[in-house]
């Protein structure tokens, strides 16, 4: 058995990437991961990756938000010290609605970048895992695991096929840690 | 996908030879990859000297409280919150850029974004500082907030805009600092992974350790559109909420209805001005010809127009409904504004923001860089006497005409203000030598679709209908950075 972990392929151009990836399929070759320096749109579909429930997690913390506000408001201006202001209510609904708006964006978005960061496990200082350093750059990389191939010439023979500028039988995962 | 052309009668977003991926990384990269030239150093230290005097004068306004400044008993706001208020404003275009563009998928908006998102979150700052030290004495600058207190637990009153403002320009700056910053990981890894040694663990840091894979991104782009969905109405009612400061007072002149839509297009006005002003002048010094391209700086003066036009339709409606309304102190405070002792400030706002930007009316004006970048120094100088003509004519002459007076600056006034001018730059400065001043995934995505080369290399193969090849050649002669001799062969 060889030493190589991972095949990548290289591609210069996101479509002939997308190509590559047709190719993999035909032949039941699993795709471990796609690095790209820009998204790539369709790729989710091709790849059977899941639609990001992010936008539920977002209404979620949003809602948090709302009610975050009423009822902070509701307390201190009506329950704890209601204050007569000119005799009018001290439950005045308009004028919770600024506040009530401003959380619901505030708690949305920073709970929804945090559940991003959480999931996708982006912190400070954490250590990049990365597979080649052009992935950022201008290359566009197809990730094989070469323990579920058999055959990791015919991988090298169908990236090259589809336009791949350059294959690599890279025996660690990430370069990164060198 | 990247491979669907657009059509061909589109103007190019990135103009240029041999525009490929990884000349768009370098060419972003040169101003933080290499030592900074001697027109950036130039630049910081003048910036620097205006936010060191910055420093001096809000350390003596702390010190001496604000008895430093011009106000009298009459006059309680008047250069603070004229700063603050444009500076908000300003900062408004850069949300607009990056948020309402992205949700009408304005794709001209992937090249100025970051730039223009920079430019907010560093108004923003300055606009907190007015806030702070406006307030006397800044450290008791808590109290606006609902903390469990000493004072018989007196809550702050949630009916007061000045309160709401506290939690919207917290929340506008807090959101804004995330979008740009999340914008910002997939090319401060660029960085990261063409870097070496201490340079690489800084940016591996700031990086978070973004690495590009499928997930990563499809997560980025929900992100991306439900924070440029909210951050919409976010700027909308930040400003609105700036505007409600004045208009729920019972000041004759600020007590409008107005107020709300007359101050959003005010600061969508002015904000473009400050991004044309930055970026006319970061595209010359940074080679970035091929990127903020003629057709960014057009669709920018054209917001211009349609902004400016609302405020000038907003200040005739004003008075209209001032002399309309029949109360005799609005109606004075209006004519006091006109042909007051401040006319001449009345008279430098209306000729700042309402005649000259009708002059990019003209192709020609709108197209020269030169004159593009004049007339957004006047727009700034114009809404900075919007403001001004709002809070301080308003309140010279109040009710009892024994009171009245006129505001004159002192020193510290001006150095606050200037002094803020610097500390933009500063920041604005350092922005430009540390972090990509142009989202490069962003602008990797317009390569294959929207750039000058790839329109050329179709007309070319002979791809596209006659007509449209030519009405497009055409179009390219506003652009300084493409070459029409190369079309004439074709």
């Amino acid at each position: 058995m060889s030493k190589v972990k991972y095949i990548l392929g290289h591609f210069a151009d996101p479509d002939e990437m997308m190509h590559g990836i047709d190719k993999l399929h035909q032949n039941n070759i699993p795709v471990y991961d796609v690095f790209t320096p820009m998204p790539i749109h369709g790729i989710e579909d091709k790849l059977g990756v899941k639609r990001s429930r992010l936008p539920i997690a977002a209404f979620c913390f949003g809602a948090t938000g709302t009610l975050t506000a009423f009822a902070m408001i509701y307390y201190m201006m009506v329950h704890d010290w209601p204050m007569n202001i000119g005799g009018k209510p001290a439950f005045a609904i308009p004028d919770f609605v600024p506040i009530m708006f401003e959380l619901t964006v505030l708690f949305g978005a920073f709970g929804m970048v945090g559940t991003f960061f959480y999931k996708n496990h982006l912190f400070p200082g954490r250590a990049p895992r990365v597979m080649d350093l052009r992935a950022t750059h201008d290359r566009f990389i197809i990730a094989i695991d070469a323990q579920e191939i058999k055959d990791a010439k015919k991988v090298e023979g169908l990236l090259k096929e589809a336009g791949a500028v350059e294959v690599l039988h890279n025996e660690r995962k990430y370069v990164s840690y060198e | 996908m990247s491979s669907h052309h657009e059509s061909i009668i589109r103007e190019p977003l990135i103009t240029g030879e041999n525009i490929t991926y990884a000349k768009v990384t370098e060419d972003v990269l040169v101003p933080v990859e290499n030592k900074a030239n001697k027109a950036w150093w130039i630049g910081f230290t003048i910036a620097a000297l205006g936010a060191l005097m910055w420093v001096v004068a809000v350390s003596y306004t702390f010190w001496n409280g604000i008895g430093a400044w011009g106000l009298n008993k009459t006059v309680g706001w008047a250069w603070d919150i004229t700063g603050f208020v444009w500076w908000v404003g300003i900062g408004h275009a850069g949300t607009l850029i990056s948020a309402v563009l992205l949700l009408f998928r304005q794709n001209w908006r992937n090249s100025i974004n970051r730039s223009a998102e920079a430019m907010t979150i560093f108004a923003v700052i300055c606009a907190a500082t007015y806030v702070i030290s406006h307030m006397g004495r800044p450290w008791l600058a808590y109290w606006p907030l609902p903390l469990p207190n000493q004072f018989g637990s007196l809550w702050v009153n949630f009916n007061s805009p000045l309160v709401w403002d506290v939690f919207a320009i917290s929340t506008y700056f807090s959101v804004s600092l995330v979008f740009w910053y999340t914008g910002l990981l997939p090319d401060i890894a660029t960085i990261r992974d063409r870097a070496t040694g201490l340079r690489r663990k800084v940016y591996s840091i700031l990086s978070f350790g973004w690495n590009g894979s499928v997930k990563t991104w499809q997560r980025f782009e929900a992100v991306s559109l439900i924070l440029a969905g909210v951050s919409t109405p976010l700027v909308l009612s930040v400003h609105t909420i700036v505007s409600f400061d004045f208009a729920t007072s019972v000041i004759p002149g600020w007590h409008t209805t107005i107020f709300p839509p007359y101050f959003v297009a005010g600061a969508i006005f002015s904000g473009f001005a400050m991004v044309q002003t930055l970026l006319l002048i970061a595209r010359k010094v940074m080679n970035f010809e091929n990127y903020i391209t003629m057709f960014h700086i057009e669709s920018m003066n054209k917001i211009i127009i349609v902004t400016g036009s609302i405020v000038g339709v907003a200040y005739l409606t004003e008075l209209f409904i001032a002399w309309y309304s029949g109360a005799e102190y609005e109606q004075y405070a209006f004519l006091n504004r006109v042909s007051g002792p401040y006319w001449w400030a009345y008279w430098t706002m209306m000729t700042c923001n309402v005649i000259s930007p009708q002059l990019f009316w003209f192709k020609k004006i709108r197209t020269s860089i030169a004159a593009s970048w004049i007339l957004s120094i006047v727009v700034n100088i114009g809404m900075w006497f919007e403001r001004f003509v709002i809070i301080v004519t308003s309140l010279h002459r109040d009710y009892l005409p024994s009171s009245w007076v006129m505001f004159y600056p002192t020193w510290v006034d001006v150095a606050v203000f200037v002094g803020s001018i610097g500390l933009f730059f500063t920041l604005f400065l350092l922005f430009l030598r540390f972090l990509p001043a142009i989202a490069m995934a962003e602008v990797k995505l317009l390569v294959k679709t929207s750039s000058e080369q790839s329109k050329k290399a179709l007309i070319k193969a002979g791809k596209v209908d006659k007509e449209h090849a030519k009405f497009y050649v055409e179009s390219l002669d506003k652009y300084d950075s493409v070459n029409q001799a190369d079309y004439a062969k074709i």
